[in-house]
């Protein structure tokens, strides 16, 4: 069953320095939110701030809403009971995220033993059947299988078998499919998506390919500089966009129905700057090619219906 | 998985080969010969040449090594040219007094290192953390026979709980052998924990890190269960392979405990023998301690396979 989440400023601290600034969105119930952006500009924090799954050193403020609860002021136990069986993750990097000295069938079913408080013998027989369900050929021996057997796309489906054990209602998936080879990528998104059909999950979606998006969700978040940049329904986001940084996010696709060679790729000018060197006021003026003056000033977030964005001089709609 | 024991069980022998040749020449190139050292100053050259001849020193090198050798393979170790006695027996009867001391060292040396590493891995945050990491820094600094005088006056001097040297044989009163083994027992012991645990300490600081910890704590597993379950095991890699090195520094040590307690083992032996060229006893000994050394390492490999499917699989 789904719930909804809803983040309220959420800061990320790295020290002193805020790598996510003041971040507001809602996951509403069996929703799909895509969050956009490149590498650097906050995603994978925020993730991982809303799963308290932080790293040692590094502090989250702000409120992150479940069910009536603030996750980041739960006291560790109760937030246990909540990650893995109501909240659940899929990460990055299936084989670093993949405990390499533990057998398959024992790490998808290690969930269900915990929150379901199956017997092992039983989670081992559902473990087979999650297996099943992501698709993975011959599931009684991938479960006796170590994760360096597998192949990458298998390992990410376990992955997902794992996070999905226990029919989650929030699922967040870190690019879950930029460490795979393109020819398996689709194969896992299909599979995602139908799993979370089927659950009912909100999904929220951390990616930074913008088509992945636009297939498999039905909002999204454009992140640039620990910010909510723009945010909207994928239809107003993609096809008007008015934050220069979504415009340019999306200028760098390359046509599939153009020919290639005559025709430069839109780069986006510059590159992402490290953490803490971003200009203050808009993180994005010294890339962006409407900066002026008055970007010093940081732009309040306009709400337009349900389109939101953060910017002085938006580009226009349609151009 | 048989194929790759058998291949280190060959590799085992053939260093056991050029170990005991190594041994062989070293031993046997060391200035001064066991005929001088037993007539003294004032023998005739040619007193020492006819000892030297009865002792079977004259023969050429690569047949002593043979004989050395094939003895060796039927148990027979050769006579102890000061002593008349056979060296076999006499190793074993050292190693009743060696072999527990070691032992109990390396028991301690785990007893403490584990839960102490691994405390100061998981806290390495914290001020506890902190205090356990400097305090096993300082137990590195102190050598095994400065921490045994130290044990041995305020245990044995100042305490008289325990004797601060000597050995009374097991068979005439074990208990007072066993309490003579203890002050050099933890003193090794201590000197090893301290290694150990920055070891320990280290790898339970870099398994926390990994991604594979984060993933169980996502399944909703408690910081200390996620490295319960997932951690130790990975931990216990890089923790093996040292392992093996610190039994090798742990027999190192006992010789010299051995001595500072005196004790009448292996270290002790071996000591007296260098002074009195006693080469057979020398060669044999030094020889026992590679072989201990190999097959430590043998073991360390394998428990590699035991440990990491990923080395098991490979081959």
């Amino acid at each position: 069953m789904a719930e909804s989440l809803l983040v309220e400023d959420l800061r990320v601290l790295v020290g002193a320095v805020e790598a996510v600034r003041g971040v507001s969105f809602e996951l509403g119930a069996g929703s799909r939110t895509g969050l956009i952006g490149e590498s650097g500009s906050g995603k994978t924090l925020t993730a991982l701030a809303l799963m308290g799954l932080l790293p040692d050193g590094l502090r989250a403020a702000g409120r992150v809403l479940y069910g009536g609860r603030d996750l980041l002021t739960l006291p560790d136990d109760e937030l246990c009971a909540l990650r893995g069986d109501r909240l659940a993750m899929v990460f990055q990097e299936p084989m670093s995220a993949l405990n390499p000295v533990m057998r398959i069938g024992d790490q998808v079913a290690e969930p269900l033993m915990l929150h379901r408080r199956l017997g092992r013998r039983v989670a081992l027989a559902e473990a087979t059947r999650a297996l099943m369900r992501v698709r993975i050929r011959d599931p009684e021996e991938k479960m006796r299988a170590y994760p360096h057997q597998l192949s990458g796309g298998q390992r990410q489906r376990a992955m997902i078998a794992m996070a999905m054990a226990c029919a989650p209602a929030v699922l967040v998936a870190d690019e879950p499919t930029t460490a795979l080879d393109v020819t398996v990528q689709a194969g896992i998104l299909r599979l995602l998506d139908e799993l979370v059909e089927a659950e009912g999950t909100t999904l929220l979606l951390i990616t930074h390919d913008l088509a992945v998006v636009a297939s498999s969700c039905d909002r999204v978040l454009v992140m640039y500089g620990g910010k909510i940049v723009e945010s909207g329904t994928v239809g107003q986001v993609f096809d008007r966009p008015r934050h220069p940084y979504t415009r340019a996010l999306l200028d760098a696709i390359p046509p599939v129905d153009e020919d290639l060679p005559d025709r430069h790729l839109r780069a986006i000018p510059g590159s992402v700057p490290g953490l803490g060197r971003f200009p203050p006021g808009c993180p994005f003026r010294n890339r962006c090619p409407n900066a002026d003056g008055k970007c010093a000033e940081m732009p309040p977030l306009a709400v337009l219906g349900d389109h939101s964005l953060a910017c002085w001089h938006p580009v226009e709609a349609g151009i | 998985m048989t194929v790759a024991i058998a291949t280190r069980l060959v590799a085992l022998v053939a260093s056991l080969v050029v170990a005991s040749i190594l041994v062989f020449v070293v031993v046997n190139l060391l200035p001064g010969d066991v005929a001088t050292v037993m007539l003294g100053t004032n023998a005739t050259p040619e007193n020492v040449a006819a000892l030297r001849h009865s002792l079977g020193l004259d023969q050429p090198l690569w047949l002593r090594y043979l004989q050395w050798a094939g003895g060796m393979l039927h148990g027979d170790f050769g006579t102890s040219v000061l002593s008349h006695t056979p060296v076999g027996p006499l190793i074993l009867q050292k190693l009743t007094v060696s072999g527990p001391l070691a032992l109990l060292a390396a028991a301690i040396a785990l007893a403490v290192s584990v839960p102490t590493g691994v405390v100061a891995g998981v806290r390495y945050r914290r001020l506890s953390g902190a205090v356990l990491s400097a305090l096993s820094l300082g137990g590195i600094a102190i050598p095994a026979f400065w921490a045994g005088l130290l044990l041995a006056t305020v245990f044995a001097v100042k305490l008289r709980l325990f004797p601060a040297g000597g050995f009374i044989d097991w068979t005439e009163d074990p208990v007072a052998a066993a309490r003579s083994l203890v002050l050099p027992a933890v003193a090794l012991g201590l000197v090893q924990a301290a290694v150990l645990t920055r070891f320990i300490r280290s790898a339970i600081i870099d398994v926390q890190r990994e991604d594979f910890i984060r993933t169980a704590r996502a399944k909703g597993l408690t910081r200390w269960q996620a490295l319960q379950r997932h951690g130790f095991r990975n931990a216990a890699i890089p923790v093996v392979t040292i392992l093996g090195i610190q039994i090798t520094s742990l027999l190192v040590g006992a010789i010299v405990i051995e001595n500072v307690f005196v004790l009448p083992g292996l270290g002790r032996l071996l000591f007296q023998s260098v002074g009195n060229r006693d080469l057979i006893v020398v060669q044999d000994l030094v020889m026992l301690l590679t072989a201990v050394v190999l097959a430590v390492n043998f073991l360390v490999d394998l428990s590699y396979r035991l440990l990491d499917p990923r080395i098991r699989t490979a081959s």
